[in-house]
């Protein structure tokens, strides 16, 4: 078998497309050889696209925080509104924060808990202060009379950002339940797994403020 | 056949962190772990990576950096490079066959998150273009 379709194979095979079973090379699960992918590729597959229905969702505000950035009903507009220095210090937090969570992930792989629990308590750490940053923000332009009736402008930028912002809280609570699994129930599979989904929805969210700060705050700050 | 059943318990006990498929080169031996050292210095080089594209975006919008009309463009492209650094370094998809289906998926979201972005952007440009201002709609009512 393996003589008649070695012809066939130029060089490697490692999906078995030539149908015969290698020898000494790797097998490529999930892709109809090899059997089935490790629970692991799956959990994070099945994640990845919830991420990017998530994504989806957003590109919905993005569209419409374009559109709607000149209806302003006489109101101020971004350059008025949106203070640049808050905006990077919030960047700053998010990106630090999202490194942190990447090293608790190293750490996760190692199964140091010490560590873990440092690098998630620094990731924690760093998000509540984006939140303090962002609710600092939102309830001076409240007070300035800028709030989210104002404009249909002011609606799209508060749904927008605030819509962010409930995902990084529901990120925040889920990063403590994390920090209280992995004590309680050791790095068991199934926790590893849940890690994981955190891990990737926490990186997935600085993504979507790459999107923010350079369409709502940067390219909205720019002079008409 | 040369499913090992040892192969693959050796596989599951060991999970390198957050990567969504094994960060695992193709045509590389199929356990050979990452080292700390390694992955470490992924991680710090996508930071460092990040944190240079978004202070340029930051420091495109000073005066006399860039020319005015092309800051927009910068911003994207720049917002864009980060977007590509975080995917490769912080969520580690790569071109290995365990993330054919992790790329596709990408792919497919990039694609529903154009239409919808840049559709909507579209249609909305042309219909507020066509519409009568407000102005002269009120006046004909009042007329």
């Amino acid at each position: 078998m393996s003589t008649s379709t070695g012809a066939l194979r130029v060089g490697r095979d490692p999906y078995h497309l030539g149908h015969a079973p290698s020898t000494g090379e790797p097998e490529y699960t999930g892709h109809g050889a090899g059997g089935p992918a490790p629970k692991r590729i799956v959990v994070g597959y099945g994640f990845w696209i919830f991420i990017l229905s998530d994504v989806i969702l957003f590109s919905c505000f993005f569209a419409s925080y374009t559109v709607l950035i000149h209806a302003r009903n006489g109101g101020p507009g971004p350059r008025e509104l949106f203070d640049l220095r808050n905006t990077a210090e919030e960047t700053v937090c998010l990106l630090l924060s999202s490194f942190a969570c990447g090293l608790a992930s190293l750490a996760v792989g190692r199964r140091s808990l010490l560590w873990t629990e440092v690098a998630l308590a620094v990731t924690g750490l760093l998000g509540l202060t984006f939140i303090g940053l962002e609710v600092h923000e939102f309830t001076g332009l409240v007070a300035r009379g800028a709030g989210p009736t104002h404009s249909a402008f002011l609606s799209a930028f508060f749904s927008l950002v605030g819509c962010h912002g409930v995902h990084v809280t529901a990120g925040l609570l889920w990063l403590g339940t994390m920090m209280a699994q992995f004590p309680a129930k050791g790095f068991k599979e199934s926790i590893r797994h849940r890690y994981l989904c955190f891990s990737l929805f926490w990186h997935a969210l600085d993504i979507i403020w790459i999107g923010i700060f350079t369409v709502v705050y940067l390219i909205g700050s720019l002079p008409p | 056949m040369s499913t090992n059943p040892q192969d693959r318990t050796n596989r599951e006990a060991f999970d390198p962190g957050s990567h969504i498929g094994e960060d695992r080169v193709a045509g590389a031996p199929p356990h050979e772990h990452p080292t700390l050292r390694a992955e470490l210095r992924g991680y710090i080089i996508g930071l460092v990576l990040a944190a240079l594209l978004t202070l340029g975006s930051f420091w495109s919008l000073q005066e006399g950096v860039i020319y005015g009309p092309a800051i927009v463009m910068a911003l994207i492209v720049l917002g864009l490079a980060q977007v590509g650094v975080h995917l490769v370094f912080f969520l580690h998809l790569t071109t290995s066959p365990d993330n054919t289906n992790n790329a596709l998926a990408l792919a497919f979201g990039v694609l529903i998150v154009s239409l919808v972005f840049f559709g909507s952007i579209w249609v909305l440009y042309n219909m507020d273009h066509n519409m009568i201002p407000v102005k002269a709609l009120l006046q004909m009512r009042g007329g």
